[in-house]
């Protein structure tokens, strides 16, 4: 029997696939790597590098997602600079972030956004309510990015073949299914959306596998009771309102073209990156930490020479570690 | 970090509702979703509802977390 290789694109499925231990079920032909959809894993430490910068300006008050805290850039990570007295706050959501700068007038208030297809509409929709507000002391570092040129990307590549995706659910319920069509039909892959049950994935992989046998390469909902077909037109409508494609840096992939989102120019009294100049320094990469092939899905973290020993959830040397949905973490957690 | 979480739409004030998790009640903003109606369940993402979902979704998430509740006592 030929190996039959399959990616699950995020972090989330990541998770619930160690967690239940569908591996441990599957047939040895069937093969599960991790993907990049990991939005706290994929950002660059040169991102977080400029984020740190900015949070340890005067007057500013940093706000960003929990799992963003720990996520080391080349220097230190959010949590150590606010050890040593920046103001960094933790939100569950922008709307938090656009309240603390409604409470605290004399302060810049910037949202460090990272997220997919899923999150960035949310943040577009906000800026859209902080610009006819008129709201002076508040701004967005984007560092949104799109899963679909990721996506093509690893298709295309030689080093990893990957017979079929196992598509994210909840960026679907934004995006529908065709953005994946495309994709399906170029490069010759299975596409099969799924949700976050244990049952759900396991579903999806079968019907995976029954198209990749079939050479039946195309785009399946597994997950009808949430996912549309063109997805959710408000949000995309709001997302290109606000934000423009540009080349971003991916950990562990690069940069790529039109993959990452920033604000247009209607909103540049928000942009972060505007309003403080940021500029991005080159940083070097950390020794014996393989977090770039693992977003790749060349390599697992058992590969890995610091997994569990240098590197564990309490110590993470890089983000797959951290980041609670990153494939070394559910691997360290679940997978022993 | 793409997590979602089912919901039930209790109250719609311009652009904003009210919704029930099984028992927990918060305030989402309903700036990206058109065509909510109370009664409605919605997933919700960081405070937005990003989708409508069927009440079949909603029953076995909320009912989960029911059931993780009988745990916590």
């Amino acid at each position: 029997m030929n190996t039959i290789k399959l990616m699950e694109v995020c972090g989330t499925h990541t998770m619930a696939i160690v967690r239940a231990g569908i591996k441990k079920l599957l047939p040895a032909w069937i093969e599960l790597v991790s993907g990049p959809g990991c939005p706290v894993c994929v950002t660059s430490e040169r991102d977080i590098d400029a984020a740190i910068d900015i949070a340890r300006q005067k007057d500013v008050i940093m706000t960003t997602f929990g799992d963003m805290m720990r996520v080391p850039g080349s220097t230190g990570s959010f949590e150590e600079t606010k050890q040593k007295g920046s103001d960094i706050r933790i939100v569950y959501s922008v709307l938090d972030a656009l309240r603390i700068a409604e409470e605290n007038p004399k302060h810049k208030v910037v949202f460090m956004g990272v997220g997919f297809e899923t999150t960035s509409p949310t943040v577009a929709s906000v800026l859209k309510e902080a610009r006819a507000r008129k709201i002076k002391n508040f701004s967005i570092l984007s560092n949104f990015k799109l899963i679909f040129p990721a996506l093509r990307t690893i298709a295309g590549s030689r080093e990893v073949q990957i017979d079929g995706f196992i598509c994210p659910g909840h960026v679907s319920v934004i995006t529908g299914s065709v953005p994946y069509e495309k994709i399906a039909k170029r490069y010759k892959k299975a596409c099969v959306i799924t949700g976050f049950e244990p049952g759900d994935i396991l579903k999806g992989i079968e019907k995976l596998v029954r198209r990749v046998r079939d050479k039946n390469y195309g785009v399946e909902i597994e997950y009808a009771r949430a996912v549309r077909k063109k997805g959710n037109p408000t949000a995309q409508d709001v997302l290109k309102e606000v934000f423009t494609p540009r080349g971003v840096e991916w950990r562990g992939l690069g940069v790529i073209k039109k993959s990452g989102l920033k604000l247009r120019n209607k909103y540049k009294d928000f942009d972060a990156e505007r309003i403080f100049k940021v500029k991005r320094r080159s940083v070097l990469k950390k020794k014996g930490c393989i977090c770039g092939e693992i977003l790749k899905g060349l390599k697992k973290p058992a590969d890995c020479k610091l997994f569990g020993k240098a590197c564990t959830t309490r110590h993470p040397v890089g983000p797959c570690m951290v980041s609670s949905e990153g494939t070394c973490a559910a691997y360290y957690r679940y997978g022993k | 970090m793409c997590l979602a979480v089912p919901a039930k739409i209790e109250r719609i004030k311009k652009q904003t509702a009210t919704v029930d998790f099984g028992g927990v009640r918060r305030e989402i903003s309903l700036g990206i979703l058109d065509g909510v109606r109370v009664g409605d369940y919605v997933l919700v993402h960081a405070g937005f509802a990003i989708g409508k979902v069927t009440k079949q979704e909603a029953d076995d998430t909320l009912g989960a977390l029911k059931e993780l509740k009988r745990f916590s006592r």
